[in-house]
């Protein structure tokens, strides 16, 4: 472990412009995912909450069984989809970072809708009557909703954030690991294991883990300035 | 102000989806589905750079097992397959999803074990006694079991050896040859695996070579461009100088000055 821990300071005191490759694409890949199952899962979520249809009880175990979705059936799933057998295979988007964004997309939507419904719904039923009595239909009810809850709705995108920057078996099918293109940091070290050089393996899991705490680091600070602010 | 910090949060939001719809860079590419044992042992960092150089295309290699990197080629996902399988190369070929297959290289198979070696394989005198002594002895073996070349090469083994390959003492592991040898190193057990991903391989613990140097060990490579007339859009000429190119003196050479602490890995025989 000891080694581990100098070869990944060495790793970052060197700049290998691989290496900085690799933690770019990996960012932008899970980053990209996150941004996009955060547009779509914000208002589903909150639609969900605040809607009443039949089959809404079904819908919503759905959701929340999707978050148990392993990565590697999402990553086969995608992978059929887009492989030139496949119905989008004339896309030739198989083995490219848009892939691996598509299939992190998927993993990480059900988190989003379901930790946003369970929030909504909670914060729904706290001020219904002082927005009604505003005059705020359901729907116009949403936005204030979802920026009430914003703080809790952050943790549910970081859970998100941290399921998709942690997985390697979606990025690793549909993606293919390829060096220069496609290598993410936990591609880099399934492959680093395979090879047997498990000291450099770790300390790219040491690096991994510092920057996924930087995040969660700047994205509670971003917190505690809106309480702070806005109280 | 809460609207405007909205507006700024889905600023962010589409500019990093903008991000990911920005196009590649518009160099040609071919991709290649090939072998861990090639990739792993690092062969293609050594000899792409020179193909790269020399014609602007950049090859992109998808390191998978030969079972895997052929189905990979049957689906049209890459334009070449290069891997090591030879059986199953030629009915990839005869099925119409390849066009030729071309010998490249070989390396070779070692047998590696604990180095107490309980099961006596040293004292063998060929590969199927080898794997034999270590049945007998129910010593552990550890198998990739994945439909890799290796794995196949293991089976035709065990079959000449004229042995069952099951029970307690038989660990198939599933995965690819470094995850095998991880396996094998702890347990220890013996493991068949090919020489190149051996001599880079790091995590060896107790395990050293115990048997080599049987012809049926010979390991070889073969290249094959997949078929544009069952997948129209292989990209059939950057394909092919690829192929051409690793026929080539040039890319015989390169091929044969890949060196792990001075020891050759592969071994060119094209044409």
């Amino acid at each position: 472990m000891d080694g581990a821990f100098t070869a990944a300071f060495g790793l970052i005191a060197s700049g290998d412009a691989a290496l900085m490759q690799i933690i770019g694409l990996s960012l932008r890949v899970t980053l990209t995912a996150v941004a996009i199952a955060s547009l779509i899962g914000l208002p589903l979520g909150a639609g969900l909450a605040l809607a009443r249809f039949p089959g809404r009880g079904a819908v919503i175990v759905l959701f929340n069984a999707l978050m148990g979705l392993p990565p590697v059936v999402a990553g086969l799933l995608v992978y059929l989809m887009l492989s030139r057998s496949g119905p989008l295979g004339g896309l030739a988007l198989l083995f490219t970072p848009t892939a691996m964004i598509v299939a992190q997309t998927i993993l990480i939507l059900p988190i989003v809708v379901s930790l946003t419904r369970s929030v909504v719904e909670d914060l729904w039923a706290e001020y219904r009557d002082q927005l009604r009595s505003l005059g705020a239909s359901r729907l116009r009810a949403v936005p204030t909703l979802l920026w009430d809850g914003r703080v809790s709705l952050l943790t549910g995108i970081l859970a998100g954030f941290g399921r998709a920057s942690a997985e390697v078996g979606a990025v690793l099918i549909v993606g293919g690991n390829i060096a220069g293109h496609t290598r993410t940091m936990t591609t880099a070290i399934t492959l680093e294991t395979a090879r047997g050089s498990l000291s450099l393996a770790v300390a790219l899991g040491i690096i991994l883990m510092g920057l996924t705490l930087a995040l969660n680091a700047v994205a509670w600070g971003a917190g505690q300035w809106a309480r702070g602010r806005l109280g | 102000m809460p609207i405007l910090r909205r507006a700024v949060l889905l600023g962010f939001a589409s500019g990093a989806v903008l991000l990911a719809a920005l196009p590649a860079a518009a160099q040609e590419f071919i991709t290649v589905a090939s072998t861990t044992s090639t990739e792993n042992s690092g062969l293609f960092a050594h000899i792409l750079p020179v193909f790269e150089d020399k014609t602007g295309i950049e090859v992109r290699i998808v390191a998978q097992g030969t079972g895997q990197a052929l189905e990979t080629g049957r689906r049209g996902d890459a334009d070449v397959v290069f891997v090591h399988a030879r059986a199953q190369e030629e009915q990839f070929v005869t099925e119409g999803y390849g066009v030729q297959r071309f010998d490249v290289m070989y390396n070779d198979f070692v047998l590696v074990g604990p180095s107490d070696d309980p099961a006596a394989v040293r004292e063998a005198a060929a590969a199927a006694d080898a794997l034999a002594a270590i049945a007998e002895a129910e010593a552990p073996f550890a198998s990739r079991g994945d439909d890799s070349g290796t794995h196949v090469a293991e089976m035709a083994l065990w079959a000449a050896a004229g042995v069952e390959a099951e029970g307690e003492w038989y660990l198939s592991t599933g995965s690819g040859m470094g995850a095998t040898l991880n396996t094998a190193a702890q347990v220890p057990a013996y493991a068949l695996t090919d020489r190149g991903t051996w001599l880079s391989f790091e995590n060896r613990g107790p395990l050293e070579i115990v048997f080599e140097g049987d012809e049926v060990l010979f390991n070889p490579y073969g290249v094959i461009l997949v078929s544009p007339e069952r997948h129209q859009h292989v990209k059939a000429e950057a394909g092919q100088a690829f192929i051409d190119w690793l026929l080539s003196e040039a890319g015989q050479e390169a091929i044969a000055s890949f060196t792990i602490n001075g020891e050759q890995l592969f071994f060119p025989n094209a044409g």
